[in-house]
């Protein structure tokens, strides 16, 4: 229990939910409806998040005193393009097919506002490890609300989850198809991300009428 | 008609922000007022003008495959592509320096106005975006990717006025308390998406959909010719 106190703990778990970097901290939205279609993205989307937000927080922490303040944003560019690279010559080499589906989207998590937000609002002001925590705990609050909307956008829009056929056989009509039920095709297309995220932040704030805005 | 079907094509049917959702993180916080949300789009299609063409002469001149050629024979083998995220965003995070060293200097009241989300226009996905996808989209001129730049710009541009204004006026609606402020943005640009989608078939197919409505047409009228024959046989 000696390894994370009680603070740390609290790192992880607040951006899961009452501070979570999409629904409240609003960042990070841009790659996070683009992808969304299938569930399979949204999972390697945010395992990569997860890789570069870690370590780019820690990079940052540990050069937080030698950066000018002037650069710093030049200076935290570089390290995440860096370790971005790494994340989308490895997708190429083991995944390639999932590179193609991803394609730009994966050059965008340079600008993805989660990782320059966390960098700006703690990798400068804290140690390595508290910022690695820090890392870790927003990249699985982002990862939450990108499962949940690919979760549903997938289910809904082709009656797949991960690429396996949950309600059934459309073609055949087995499953809840016997009784009439179609996809969803609407769920598929862009503008529904949107409309999805924009519920889950109505449950959200239902749920705790802390967070509900003037 | 190239540069005009890529301009139309890059404001209606890709837009920025309703079709891929890039810029999203600076588009959702700074549209809360029309005049703040004119300058922050004002500042992207500038910097947007100036980049892409900067990373199109960088792709094709240093990064493509083959591309150092003019540089001599031993050269024609190197493929630099895997340093374009980096040099993209050097190129980017450079250029948006100078546009604020700019703006402060000469409109302090924008640059107080814009606050932090200046520096931020280097992480709004949108200029990194844009100059991704004129990568990937294989643009083939310096021109073109000129034109890419500005109309993405301003496709960005329409987006955050559009959406900027509504919210204005949405102040005044009575919207359930928990969907105020965020929920109730992300469903508005959920709503003009799906009207931008119909944008869509501007450019591609216009030729089959016409034809459809004239052949029932002229279909019509045989069946209205072949009537009115019966109707005079039978007088």
């Amino acid at each position: 229990m000696g390894l994370l106190s009680k603070k740390d703990t609290k790192l992880i778990t607040d951006p899961l939910a009452d501070n979570n970097p999409i629904t409240i901290q609003v960042l990070g939205i841009c790659s996070a409806l683009a992808i969304t279609a299938e569930l399979e993205a949204s999972i390697v989307m945010s395992i990569a998040v997860l890789f570069v937000l870690g370590v780019g927080n820690v990079v940052i922490s540990l050069m937080r005193n030698i950066i000018p303040s002037k650069i710093r944003i030049i200076v935290q560019l570089i390290v995440v393009a860096t370790l971005v690279i790494i994340v989308d010559l490895v997708l190429k080499a083991f995944a390639y097919e999932l590179s193609k589906t991803l394609s730009v989207f994966v050059g965008l998590i340079i600008t993805n506002c989660i990782i320059m937000g966390r960098f700006e609002a703690f990798a400068l002001a804290n140690g390595p490890w508290k910022s690695f925590l820090d890392g870790i705990g927003n990249s699985l609050g982002y990862a939450v609300i990108l499962i949940i909307v690919g979760f549903f956008r997938e289910l809904l829009g082709s009656g797949t989850l991960l690429g396996i056929p949950v309600l059934g056989d459309a073609i055949e009509k087995t499953g809840v198809y016997a009784f009439g039920y179609e996809n969803n095709g609407f769920m598929l297309l862009a503008p529904m991300a949107l409309i999805t995220v924009g519920l889950i932040i109505w449950v959200q704030r239902s749920r705790n009428t802390e967070l509900v805005e003037d | 008609m190239e540069h005009l079907e890529l301009f139309f094509k890059s404001i209606f049917i890709d837009n920025m922000v309703f079709a891929t959702f890039l810029g999203m993180c600076s588009y959702l916080a700074v549209s809360k007022k029309v005049s703040t949300a004119v300058g922050l789009g004002a500042a992207v299609i500038f910097v947007m003008a100036i980049t892409v063409p900067l990373n199109w002469l960088l792709d094709t001149y240093i990064l493509k495959d083959g591309a150092l050629a003019w540089l001599g024979e031993e050269y024609a083998s190197y493929d630099l592509s895997f340093l374009s995220f980096i040099m993209f965003i050097a190129t980017i995070a450079t250029m948006v320096q100078l546009v604020e060293i700019v703006v402060e200097k000469f409109s302090p009241a924008l640059y107080n106005s814009l606050g932090i989300f200046l520096p931020l226009i280097a992480v709004n996905c949108a200029i990194l975006g844009g100059s991704l996808f004129m990568q990937s989209r294989e643009i083939e001129t310096l021109g073109l990717a000129f034109n890419y730049g500005v109309s993405s710009g301003i496709g960005w541009f329409l987006a955050i006025l559009s959406i900027a204004a509504i919210r204005e006026k949405i102040r005044y609606s009575n919207v359930p308390p928990a969907l105020r402020g965020l929920g109730i943005t992300f469903i508005i640009t959920g709503l003009m998406a799906i009207g931008f989608m119909s944008f869509g078939g501007m450019l591609t197919g216009g030729d089959e959909e016409v034809k459809k409505p004239e052949t029932t047409i002229e279909a019509i009228n045989t069946q209205e010719k072949e009537l009115a024959n019966t109707i005079k046989g039978t007088e």
